[in-house]
Formats: C-alpha cells, sequence, structure tokens
C-alpha cells in the first residue's frame, strides 16, 4: 500500500484545505478512502455518529500535480484510513503560503498521513515542515460499510436559500428548540420551523425553484403527479443541521436539500470539482 | 531620599514588557537600580524566570537615591489594569510617571493624558528579596540569534494546546519537533517536525550537538513582545549533562535588555542517550526526506489479507520499539512532575546528579537569593526562605 500526492499550486492547496476544514467541521472522525482517480471522506451512518452520514467526492486530478497510489491490490486498487480531519486541516492550514506539500502515507511510529511542506525562505536551503497525521488503515473486510450511498427515493427538492441566510435563522432556532422541522414542496418553497409548548417560529423561504433531476433519478411518475402545494416534512436535531450550515468553508455553486418524508434530509452541496453530500435522520 | 522619580514619555513597549511578565508568574518584582529599572517575575514552579532591564536613558528623567537598594513586589495583575486597552493608551497618554515612595508603601502610576487628563494608580508592593536567575549565558556551547519573526513563523505550527517543544541542534540544521509519548491515547496526537537551516539566523554557532526540552508557554510570551517590538532574539544553551541547565532567550536593544531563562526538562541517562543517538543522527534528514520522490521509500507494508484487523497490521521495528522502551519511565514520570518540582525546591542546589532518580521533569532554576541589605532585614527576616516556599504551592 503506497500513497504519495503533490501540491504545488497555492490555490489548489487552499482549496483543498477548505474541503478539509469543512470535513473537520462535521465529524471528528471519517474514513479516507483513495482511487486513483478520486479522493472520498466518508462517515457510514452509525448511532454514535447521531446517525449522520456524509459523502464528500474529489477528484484528485483537480488538486495534486502528482498523485501515486498503489492500493492493497491489484484488483481492490485502494487504501482506506481512518483519518482525524481536524489534524489534517491544522497542517493544512500552517503550511499555506508553501512552495509545495507533499502528502504521503508513511509508517512512523505507527501508520501516518505525513504532510510535508517546503516554506519560502530567504535562505539557500529551504525550510521543511512534516506534520505526522497518524491513521487507522481500515482492513478491506469493513469497506462495505464506505460505499457510496444511494441517493434516497425522496418526495421532494429543492435549492436551498443562500447558506449564510439559513444559518442565521438556524442560529436563532437554535436558542429555543433542540428540533427543527424542515418542510419543502415542489412548487419551490421552503420553511423552517421550531414548535415548543411556548413559541411556534416558522421561517418561509419562496421561489427557491426545485432541480430538475430528469429520468434517471429517483423521481419516478409517482411524485411528479405530485401536488405542487403538498409539503414534505423532516424533524431534525438542529444541532446537525446547524454544524452543517455552520462549517461551510467552500462556496458552494449549487445547494440542494432532498426531503424523504418524515424519514430523512439530504443536503447536497456542488463546487465545481468537489461534491458534499450530507444524510441527517428525521427523528419522530 | 524616600522619593524615586522615574518620568518616561509613554511608550508602548514598557506596557508590553509588563504584559510580557504576566504570562509568567504572578508577581512583578521591580528594582530601581544605578543602571536602570529592573521589572521581574518568575514562575510558580520556578522554572521560568524574566528580567527586563529599562536603561536611565529609555526614561526622560530617572533619579533614584544613589547608594541605596530598594526593592519590592507585588501582584502583576494590578499593574497591568494601569495598562490595560493598549490602543487607547497609545492615542491618548502623553508621559507617563513612576514614583516610588517608601513611606506610604505606595508605587504610582501617573498618566498624563490629553487635555489635561491626569490617572493615577497607587499601588501598594511589598518588600521583597532580590531575584536573580543564576545563569551564565557567555559559558554556553550553543548561541543563536535571530529575528523575531523566524521563530513565530516556527511556534505558528505547533497547537496552542502543546506544552513542550524539543529542541535539536547540529552544524547546520536546527529541528524544531513536539514529542509524542508512546501510549495509545497520545499515539493519536501529530507529530510535528520544522527544519531550520542555519543561514536563516542571523548568527548560528554550535558547539555542542545536543537537544533540550522546554516550555513553549514562556516562550510563546516572550515572542509577542520580541515580535511587537521587532528586536532580534538571542539563544542561548548548553549541554543538558548538568544540574541545571536553563535555556536563555535575551532580547535587546540600546536601551533595553530582556533576558528570559527557561528551564530544560532533564532527562534520565536512557534518555539522554536517545537523545543523543537521536541528534547524532538525526531522523531521516526533513529536507531528503521531501526531495525524495521514490514512492518505495515511504511504502507501508501493511492489510494485504483481508481477515487481518487493523490493529495487526502494524508490528513495531526493532527500532520502534527500543525506543518506546526507553521513553515509558519518562512517561510516566512525566504525569508526575508536578510533585517532583516541589521536592526540587526543597532540595535545590544539593542534588547531585548520581543521586537523582531516573526522572524527566523540569529543573528548577537555580536562584540566588541575596539577603536583603540590614534596613531591610529588620521588616523581613526571612525572606529568602519566604518566598521559596510560598511560590512552591499552585504549579501552572
Amino acid at each position: 500500500m503506497k500513497f504519495r500526492g503533490k501540491i504545488v499550486d497555492v490555490a489548489c492547496l487552499n482549496h483543498f484545505s477548505r474541503v478539509i476544514t469543512t470535513i473537520s467541521k462535521l465529524t471528528k472522525m471519517c474514513v479516507l478512502r483513495m482511487t486513483p482517480v478520486h479522493l472520498f471522506f466518508v462517515l457510514s451512518g452509525k448511532v454514535a455518529n447521531g446517525g449522520v452520514s456524509m459523502w464528500c467526492e474529489l477528484l484528485q486530478a483537480n488538486f495534486f500535480d502528482e498523485y501515486q497510489m498503489e492500493g492493497v491490490s491489484a484488483e481492490d486498487n485502494e487504501i482506506c484510513l481512518e483519518v482525524t480531519p481536524e489534524n489534517l486541516s491544522r497542517a493544512l492550514k500552517t503550511v499555506q503560503n508553501a512552495v509545495a506539500v507533499k502528502v504521503k502515507l508513511t509508517k512512523k511510529h505507527c501508520p501516518c498521513l505525513t504532510i510535508a511542506a517546503e516554506l519560502p525562505t530567504l535562505s539557500s536551503i529551504s525550510r521543511v515542515v512534516t506534520h505526522d497525521v497518524p491513521v487507522d488503515v481500515i482492513p478491506r473486510k469493513l469497506w462495505y460499510e464506505f460505499k457510496e450511498p444511494s441517493m434516497p427515493d425522496f418526495d421532494v427538492s429543492i435549492y436551498l436559500p443562500p447558506l449564510k441566510t439559513m444559518k442565521n435563522v438556524v442560529d436563532r432556532m437554535k436558542n429555543l428548540s433542540n428540533f427543527l422541522v424542515i418542510e419543502a414542496n415542489l412548487n419551490g418553497e421552503m420553511n423552517l420551523k421550531i414548535e415548543t409548548d411556548l413559541v411556534s417560529v416558522t421561517t418561509h423561504f419562496k421561489d427557491l425553484g426545485n432541480p430538475p433531476w430528469g429520468g434517471d433519478a429517483s423521481q419516478d411518475s409517482e411524485s411528479q403527479s405530485r401536488d405542487p402545494e403538498a409539503m414534505a416534512e423532516a424533524r431534525v436535531d438542529i444541532r446537525r443541521l446547524q454544524q452543517f450550515l455552520m462549517g461551510q468553508q467552500v462556496n458552494p455553486s449549487k445547494a440542494m436539500c432532498n426531503i424523504v418524508h418524515q424519514r430523512v434530509v439530504h443536503l447536497i452541496l456542488l463546487h465545481e470539482d468537489v461534491s458534499l453530500q450530507y444524510f441527517i435522520p428525521a427523528v419522530a | 531620599m524616600h522619593l524615586q522619580l522615574i518620568v518616561c514619555v509613554y511608550r508602548q513597549v514598557l506596557a508590553k514588557a509588563i504584559h510580557s511578565l504576566s504570562r509568567i508568574g504572578d508577581e512583578l518584582y521591580v528594582e530601581p537600580q544605578e543602571d536602570g529599572l529592573a521589572l521581574r517575575s518568575v514562575n510558580s514552579s520556578r522554572s521560568a524566570y524574566a528580567c527586563f532591564l529599562f536603561a536611565p536613558l529609555f526614561f526622560s528623567r530617572y533619579t533614584i537615591p544613589s547608594g541605596h537598594t530598594f526593592r519590592c513586589k507585588m501582584l502583576i495583575k494590578s499593574v497591568q489594569a494601569v495598562f490595560r486597552s493598549l490602543a487607547s493608551l497609545e492615542k491618548t497618554v502623553e508621559k507617563c510617571h513612576i514614583e516610588l515612595d517608601k513611606h506610604k508603601d505606595r508605587l504610582t502610576f501617573t498618566l498624563h493624558c490629553k487635555h489635561g487628563l491626569l490617572k493615577t494608580h497607587n499601588l501598594s508592593f511589598q518588600d521583597s528579596e532580590s531575584l536573580q536567575a543564576v545563569f551564565d549565558k557567555d559559558s554556553c556551547a550553543n548561541v543563536f540569534r535571530a529575528q523575531p519573526r523566524l521563530l513565530v513563523d516556527t511556534v505558528v505550527h505547533f497547537p496552542p494546546s502543546l506544552e513542550e517543544v524539543t529542541l535539536a541542534v547540529s552544524d547546520e540544521r536546527m529541528w524544531v519537533r513536539n514529542h509524542v509519548e508512546e501510549d495509545s491515547e497520545q499515539s493519536k496526537a501529530m507529530l510535528t517536525e520544522l527544519c531550520l537551516a542555519s543561514d536563516e539566523f542571523d548568527h548560528y554557532a554550535v558547539q555542542a550537538h545536543n537537544s533540550i526540552t522546554f516550555c513553549l508557554k514562556e516562550l510563546r510570551g516572550l515572542l509577542v513582545f520580541a515580535e511587537a517590538t521587532g528586536l532580534p532574539i538571542s539563544m542561548y544553551f548548553d549541554d543538558p549533562g548538568r544540574y541545571a541547565y536553563p535555556y536563555t532567550v535575551v532580547i535587546s536593544d540600546s536601551v533595553l535588555e530582556g533576558d528570559f531563562v527557561l528551564a530544560t526538562l532533564s532527562d534520565d541517562p536512557n534518555h539522554r542517550k536517545h537523545n543523543t543517538r537521536r541528534t547524532q543522527t538525526p531522523v531521516p534528514p526533513p529536507p531528503d526526506d521531501f526531495m525524495n520522490d521514490d514512492i518505495d521509500s515511504y511504502l507501508i507494508a501493511m492489510d494485504t489479507s483481508i481477515a487481518q484487523g487493523p490493529s495487526t497490521t502494524c508490528p513495531p521495528t526493532p527500532a520502534l520499539a527500543e525506543s518506546t522502551h526507553s521513553k515509558e519511565p519518562a512517561a510516566a514520570n512525566h504525569r508526575t512532575r508536578k510533585h517532583s518540582e516541589e521536592e526540587e525546591e526543597v532540595a535545590e542546589g544539593e542534588t547531585a546528579d548520581s543521586g537523582r532518580p531516573p526522572n524527566k521533569k523540569f529543573c528548577s532554576l537555580f536562584f540566588g537569593s541575596v539577603l536583603p541589605s540590614s534596613s531591610q532585614m529588620s521588616t523581613q527576616p526571612v525572606t529568602t526562605q519566604e518566598v521559596l516556599a510560598s511560590d512552591s504551592e499552585d504549579d501552572t
């Protein structure tokens, strides 16, 4: 198992570091899957994570100038590691102005992802900083847990309003309640609601638009015949939603939300080469 | 003769020095001397000491009664309160008087602000013994001088929560790294290493290839000061084999000198051997490591079978096992350091190197406590002892 990558371009480095910082805000631990073409950051929906799952997909070629890897075997040409995104994020942040950054899989006191950066200096010899981020290698028998989640058979899909606006609303609602009802319809309307014994608050968004999923997505004839005014709703833990909105460092070109009525909220951020999916289970 | 008057055009550097001292200890020791005003502080475990000496030229007027020494100490917090909100002070204060009235036991700071506004702070103080860390920096084998930026850029790579760093030197390079203990919890911690070339320093003289470990907290405090004033930093340290081998950092210009003496972590002989070995054959020189593009040189051979769990995938190499072994007692002792430091206080200067348990702990600085002059003797007969005892209680 070998991996070695090199980032030279400052913009790529910056972008990569922002993606990882975003992930570090969502979860303490996650799984990094490396294939010859992609990097995936995966969180599988276990009870310990509050049922939340995450799937973040990057094209390696858009970040790395050099990228070499050799997976476990020829047929399973992948590397699967458990990492602490916080550590990776911190390591990358301190080397933002580096001339070049190398990321490699090394064996030190334990398996590590080593981030070695050459920093600019006035001296003839470069200044080099290395961060060894300990990782756990995930055996192949557990890989099945970290496959791409299938697109849920959603009732409603809707574009999200600007995430900052949504964050401001959710932050205030957080003070009043621990749970939030998110509901939307096929008429471009979305509501964020909290209901407590003392107060009910609803924020209405309209004219958001519904993404055209085409024929290939799960939106079959049944949901096309759905009444555009009918709301699909899900009650979620407000902290999970807040976490998602707070950590945003990647300015997405598209932000969408799919709702499976009373089951799950599926949030999708698309930004050029990066896609981030986040699943928040509904609570009763 | 009871009045000592110091006037200065208000200069932020004075406030910054006090702020920097507050990162070291809770008390400010003030001593107007012939050669300037000395402000000092020491931390509770006596492992870090700092002294700023402002030359008489720093002040627009500096008068002290000749042939008469006077020292006092006070809570540093109350002095800091005088210089709170640096930014607004900078704009409004024109002049600062510092006055010591021994009769009333008052240290008075008068800030002359714009529009004739006067702010007077009367601080009470206690008499104190002289506080002076004994350390001969001129005999040190290793001497460095650098612009503050270099050290600031070095320290920034380490997380704020990190307590200690190890600094190792060779003829051409200096390595700074954190230490990750080998127990299971800690093994999840990130190991960071930075390598500096000798020509990044203004002055780089190494006679002894060795390494020292010291607390980062005080160094950060001093860097804040050095960066704000832009003054170069000199570092001196010596062979860790000696009983107390503090590490001194000096900041100076013509009217100001700041001395910081930081204790380094002492090692048991085992550990020392380990250290020496590490520095003489330093962990694969990072630049080469960086330049090395052969992917095979850093392969990981593990998890080739489907059935294996992650725990069995990384058998320790013999070299690794050895280092684990030498560090284990150190790790255990590290947790009891608080305790052993207090012991150290009592045994100050008396323990021979051979009699020490194989501990890894901070040496308390060896302070020469000068007995107060006869006039002060009458009020504070046992000052020397008093301070040693009172300070050793709350370790930070």
